[in-house]
């Protein structure tokens, strides 16, 4: 650990300039992935960014064969091509053919992987000196990252932020009904293929950083994690360009603290726990936030069956109203008809006094509420959908405790204020 | 006789991936099969780890249950996080595999094993380590370990085969009947886990997922009788495996790459040759 914190301190030092100018460089990168990545994700494309990472190789091969020089700027244009044609035929077969989606993603991402594999292995047995180290550049080579790298990371995210900007209404709606989208006059096909051009553009330039199979996570992990904490999509680009950038930079400064680790993966690591986070502790829809919501309605549920049998019973004309008789009118087990009860006590709803229950005032009111709700939603049911009187009850059980004031208002507006319900029990008002 | 053993153990590679491959291009599954083949990296390398060696049970097991970890992980991410499935694939399988490049980088300076392997396997040199059969004639290693999975795939599939379709075919169909639809689905993943252990050593995952992928899609476009289905598929992928190698053979390039090359030209026939005919069937019938 102390190592890690030497590193973060020579890292702001600029003492370490390859740290400096590696971690400046992944952030970057990772930023302008996140960005592009966060439409990928919302169009339910995320496994495209595997596809291309693996398409751009034989781009690369053929560039370099064609040239015969390892020159970044012919291995960029050579791996934007090939990705841009391998995003156009797994579009045209799905249009084509009976083919689903994910077979022919793995179809297309293997065949042009292995079309790349035999082009490498024939440029290495060529005996090419210039050709050492042209795999390398397909698993990623952050570490040997230099200036020039850097200044081509930036201009690719200057380039992602302005295009998502002047676009982001037509992207958004892309994302989410192309044929809305369509109504209102926007040109589909341009912003698709646009959407996909800077897809391909990211990715080609990425994958010499971090390699063919984690090229992916940069786009899809960090705009997952977004997802999670917020519903709005320029918020969500914040998150997912947030995200991107401080994971390169960590894991940069992580790999570098110990010997031989990796770059690339370590920046996935990092990206996998922000997004794993934000997954389980979401504010609104994390796995812990959703779980909590559901107990919270389990117990208003448990309150308000409770507080029901209670009137019920009084109702009826039970003058001592026991436990046990609850027991036996509810299906609950003893122990949590007492826990509901000292709930429902400390909230002033009942008295319990030496094991019998009565209803005060405000439970009262809170158990005439649900009866009426309850009642209410068996004569709408009975009278709107004709169902059988005898159907009504199991229905209405689940939805007396999810009418809001104003549904219920409207439903007695609607029935015109009845006085019985279809067993001809009187309405509590 | 190399020719003859790495066209075997190619032909193995294909045949298992062939029988896996066509239940999960039935049930949208492929790139499940994807993720798991990368997502063995960290139980492989904790395997030969752990033993030093790869041809031994116990790893093959440890290794298969990485890949029923990688499925259960996706599970998790879409029923319990509610993660779309695409992500929750992307997110596991890079994750499982960028954690098995830093342990192999950590720890692996003696484990043998590098991304390039890791993705184009080792098929050209099967024939250094044979395992004598009978006499004089023997077989690699490797291949004797695959002609294992694939008869006990062989074996699964005849077995299991009414649960394996109907849940493929008609899964609530088979849930309202009260087929066990999840124990299908693991016994499925279980088969295609130790598929891709067995056969990412010899081939590299990426012809793993060419081998998933392709012949079972071409298999498809040609016929809609399942059974015929998988008959074809494992024929197209002998054919291709044999045609690869000799390919490879004749360009001196990859011999994973030459196969993976073959399977897409196949495909890009059969895929023409079919359309054609479907439009000319559609202008008769018009």
């Amino acid at each position: 650990m102390i190592n890690i914190w030497e590193h973060i301190a020579t890292f702001f030092s600029v003492e370490n300039y390859t740290l400096f100018v590696v971690a400046l460089g992944s952030g970057i990168l990772c930023f302008a992935a996140g960005v592009v990545g966060t439409f990928t994700y919302l169009r339910k494309r995320a496994l495209i960014g595997d596809v291309i990472s693996h398409s751009v190789l034989p781009g690369v091969a053929i560039a370099f064969m064609l040239t015969g020089v390892k020159s970044p700027v012919y291995f960029i244009i050579g791996a934007i091509l090939s990705g841009l044609l391998s995003i156009w035929i797994v579009d045209y077969v799905q249009a084509k053919s009976k083919l689903k989606p994910d077979t022919i993603l793995a179809l297309t991402l293997s065949v042009f992987f292995g079309v790349g594999i035999v082009l490498l292995t024939k440029i290495q047995h060529s005996g090419n000196a210039a050709q050492s180290g042209l795999d390398s550049f397909l698993f990623g080579k952050a570490a040997s990252m230099g200036i020039w790298d850097v200044q081509l990371f930036s201009i690719i995210a200057i380039i992602n932020v302005i295009c998502i900007a002047l676009f982001l209404r037509g992207f958004s709606l892309i994302s989410f009904d192309e044929n809305y989208a369509k109504g209102l006059g926007f040109n589909i096909s341009f912003l698709k293929a646009f959407l996909a051009l800077l897809t391909v553009v990211t990715v080609a330039i990425g994958v010499q950083a971090v390699g063919v199979v984690l090229m992916a996570a940069l786009l899809i992990t960090p705009a997952a994690g977004a997802r999670f904490l917020t519903n709005s999509i320029p918020k969500m680009l914040s998150f997912a360009g947030l995200f991107g950038f401080l994971s390169g930079i960590i894991g940069v400064v992580i790999s570098y603290s110990g010997t031989g680790m990796p770059t690339g993966p370590w920046i996935v690591v990092v990206l996998s726990i922000f997004a794993l986070t934000s997954i389980l502790f979401g504010k609104k829809r994390g796995v812990f936030a959703r779980m909590k919501l559901r107990k919270s309605n389990n117990v208003k549920i448990n309150n308000e069956n409770v507080l029901k049998d209670i009137y019920k019973l009084a109702e009826d004309g039970t003058k001592t109203i026991s436990i046990s008789d609850l027991v036996e009118k509810e299906k609950y087990p003893l122990n949590k008809v007492k826990g509901i009860l000292n709930r429902l006590e400390k909230d002033d709803m009942i008295d319990q006094i030496r094991g019998l229950i009565i209803l005060s005032d405000q439970g009262r009111i809170g158990a005439r509420e649900v009866i009426r709700k309850h009642r209410l939603w068996e004569i709408y049911l009975s009278k709107y959908f004709q169902l059988d009187v005898d159907h009504v009850h199991d229905d209405a059980e689940g939805i007396e405790h999810v009418i809001t004031p104003e549904i219920e208002k409207h439903l007695i507006k609607l029935l015109e204020h009845p006085e019985t319900d279809p067993h001809q029990s009187k309405i509590p008002y | 006789m190399n020719d003859f053993y790495i066209i075997f153990t190619a032909s193995l590679v294909a045949i298992n991936c062939a029988l896996m491959g066509s239940f999960l291009v039935m049930r949208k599954m492929v790139m499940i099969g994807d993720a798991i083949s990368h997502a063995v990296l960290p139980g492989i390398f904790i395997a030969y780890y752990l033993s030093g060696s790869t041809a031994s049970l116990p790893i093959l097991i440890g290794a298969a249950l990485s890949g029923i970890l990688a499925t259960l992980m996706i599970e998790w991410f879409t029923k319990k996080a509610r993660l779309q499935s695409d992500a929750a694939i992307g997110i596991s399988y890079t994750l499982l595999f960028a954690i098995g490049i830093i342990l192999i980088s950590k720890f692996g300076a003696n484990a043998d094993l590098d991304q390039q392997c890791v993705l184009y396997g080792e098929i050209e040199y099967v024939s250094l380590w044979l395992q004598p059969i009978i006499g004089s004639f023997s077989l690699p290693k490797q291949s004797i370990t695959l002609l294992i999975v694939c008869i006990i795939l062989i074996g699964a599939v005849v077995w299991g085969y009414k649960g394996l379709f109907i849940t493929t075919f008609d899964p609530n169909f088979a849930l309202s009947t009260g087929v066990a639809v999840t124990f299908w689905h693991y016994f499925l993943m279980s088969g295609v886990s130790l598929t891709t252990v067995v056969s990412f050593e010899s081939v590299g995952a990426i012809l793993v997922i060419a081998f998933l992928s392709g012949p079972p899609a071409i298999a498809y476009l040609l016929t809609e009788d399942f059974k015929k289905m998988l008959v074809v598929a494992c024929a197209i992928g002998i054919f291709c495996s044999a045609a690869g190698y000799y390919i490879a053979k004749w360009l001196d390039v990859s011999v994973a790459g030459a196969i993976s090359s073959v399977i897409g030209l196949v495909f890009i026939i059969v895929f023409v040759l079919t359309s054609v005919v479907k439009s000319k069937a559609d202008v008769i019938s018009a």
